[in-house]
């Protein structure tokens, strides 16, 4: 299923704004916006750690009041197009909402789904800066960011629902996205990919978290990216009901240029890329 | 086209004996058209001494332009005397702001709060209309095209290119020269200067080859250090943009409000020193409240 129905979608857009962003970055983007000589790297480092705060400021400068010659995608392309005293107060009013709860009834694990997606965002960038196949770098690290962004949304407006699903993804050994599908209706990467389109960015990025758990979908330098740094990262950092010894379909192998072993090999030593999504992911002071 | 600057000053007012020769009103700057279509830039204290000179033409139609919504660019239009008198139309330019969500309405509803004006908005007989632009889209008006250019600020802020009749003109409101927030050592520099030297060449293809630039030069280079991140430029940044746009005039505005008339010159000197004009440079000059030029 790659499509939802439109009453869920507008529903999951809506609850999307008021989604608050993860109890670390709340924290630290109030502590660095109290110095008025905060280092705009500092408060980028932090924005683009976070996939809510990310997500909303994209959202805003992508919105159609203004006709970017391209979509905004990268936290440093909106910092140069509107100056970091500007993404510093939208993300002040992002941290204003308040914070994602350490705890959600549908037991979802923040920390691991942080730590995954900072996991995969790194090597997404990594395999595409490598197979140089004309995409940008930056937008496979914000789909490997974004990839599970809809985990999140049905575990925060959907608590009940997934938390079936993840019961019967256990219960049968059953890839959690197929779970979603039978107890929902429409899977995780489908979400994230409808929210991704209307926050209008470029079709080939949506794409490549709709297809995510989907060789055969999305034939594009993007997807293959995303769904081979999804798989390696599943070796570190395994999502429950993630696949992580399955080997990569052939279209996906095909585009990246090895196995799933001669890929992650290539990549050579990534326990730094999980190290830092490590110490970046530890989500609040006290978790 | 013929351009007259009401207000070089940046940030605030500073009236008194050590600016009586530049001048102390804030930002302002009027164009008339060859066909005398009015645009005004900008809506400082400067604005209020352009509005006695327009009851004398009425009605009038003021298309006014503005760069962003700090006061200094905004403070006078409260009191663009037109707009209290029926048949008059102020049709008001600006950006969209991200971090309010609002249109350029923001900057007259802003102002017109009942604690700090006594006028409300639906009081005001002229006919006000708003125009909330994108970076890019042209403002055809009958006799010039108006576009706006994203610059470099705290807030957003647009420069705008007067074209008309062959003739051109630049402004840029507040603008400060891009800069790397990152070390050369960081693995994310690399990325952000190319980003940098795409917005700065997308910035002079819009400002190829004008007749007039006039820019922000706040600071002189000694003071900039200091300075870095707030949002202007410095003598030489007006210099070097001049120059590879290839415009004719460089005029620097937005004078520093500590810096007095004598100060001011004594500045621009050495910065004149620095870069011995060679023939096809620009003509580089100080903007003075009251000067009049035509292109």
């Amino acid at each position: 299923m790659t499509q939802a129905p439109s009453e869920l979608t507008r529903k999951i857009s809506e609850a999307v704004e008021k989604m608050p962003a993860f109890p670390k970055s709340v924290q630290k983007i109030l502590e660095l916006t109290r110095n008025i000589n905060c280092q705009p790297k500092e408060l980028v480092s932090v924005i683009e750690n976070d996939p809510v705060v990310t997500v909303k400021i994209l959202k805003v400068l992508n919105s159609a009041y203004y006709n970017w010659p391209n979509t905004i995608t990268s936290i440093n392309r909106s910092v140069v197009y509107l100056g970091i005293n500007t993404i510093k107060n939208l993300a002040l009013s992002i941290a204003a909402i308040g914070v994602l709860p350490k705890e959600n009834k549908a037991g979802l694990d923040m920390h691991r789904y942080l730590l995954h997606s900072l996991t995969v965002a790194s090597i997404a960038k990594l395999l595409c800066a490598k197979l140089g196949a004309g995409t940008d770098p930056m937008d496979c690290h914000i789909a490997g960011l974004l990839h599970d962004f809809g985990k999140v949304v049905f575990a925060q407006f959907m608590p009940g629902e997934w938390a079936a699903a993840m019961a019967l993804s256990q219960k049968e050994a059953m890839p959690l996205h197929l779970a979603e599908q039978s107890v929902i209706g429409v899977d995780h990467a489908v979400v994230g990919a409808i929210l991704a389109e209307k926050w209008q960015f470029p079709k080939a990025l949506a794409n490549s978290i709709r297809f995510h758990h989907d060789g055969a979908g999305g034939d594009t330098a993007m997807s293959a990216c995303v769904f081979a740094a999804n798989r390696i990262g599943d070796r570190f950092v395994l999502e429950p009901g993630g696949h992580a010894e399955e080997e990569l379909p052939p279209a996906v192998a095909a585009r990246c240029g090895g196995s799933l072993a001669e890929l992650a090999a290539s990549l050579g030593d990534i326990s730094r890329i999980v190290d830092e999504a490590k110490l970046l992911s530890r989500i609040g002071a006290d978790l | 086209m013929k351009i007259k600057f009401w207000g070089v000053r940046g940030s605030i007012p500073v009236p008194g004996p050590g600016t009586v020769r530049y001048g102390g009103n804030t930002t302002c700057i009027e164009i008339r058209t060859d066909d005398n279509e009015l645009i005004i830039l900008d809506g400082g204290t400067g604005i209020f001494p352009l509005a006695q000179t327009l009851l004398a033409e009425m009605p009038v139609t003021a298309n006014v332009f503005v760069t962003h919504g700090h006061w200094d660019h905004i403070q006078g239009l409260p009191f663009f005397t037109p707009i209290f008198i029926p048949g008059n139309r102020l049709l008001l330019h600006g950006a969209y702001d991200f971090v309010s969500g609002r249109g350029v309405e923001q900057v007259m509803d802003a102002q017109l709060q009942y604690s700090f004006f006594p006028i409300r908005e639906a009081e005001m007989k002229a006919t006000i209309e708003y125009f909330t632009l994108s970076p890019g889209q042209v403002v055809q008006l009958k006799s010039a095209t108006v576009t706006p250019v994203l610059l470099s600020h705290p807030v957003i802020n647009f420069g705008y290119r007067i074209d008309s009749h062959g003739k051109s003109m630049f402004f840029t409101g507040d603008h400060e020269p891009y800069y790397n927030i990152y070390d050369a050592a960081d693995e994310s520099f690399r990325e952000y200067q190319v980003l940098i030297e795409e917005k700065e060449q997308a910035i002079l293809d819009a400002l190829r080859g004008v007749d007039v630039l006039i820019a922000d030069a706040s600071y002189t280079a000694e003071e900039y250090p200091a300075k870095k991140g707030w949002g202007h430029g410095t003598h030489d940044s007006c210099i070097d943009l001049a120059k590879k746009a290839g415009a004719k005039v460089l005029y620097c505005t937005h004078h520093e409000p500590t810096r007095d008339d004598n100060a001011l010159e004594r500045a621009f000197e050495s910065v004149l020193a620095r870069h011995p004009r060679r023939e096809c440079d620009p003509e580089y000059r100080l903007a003075r409240e009251g000067e009049e030029i035509e292109i």
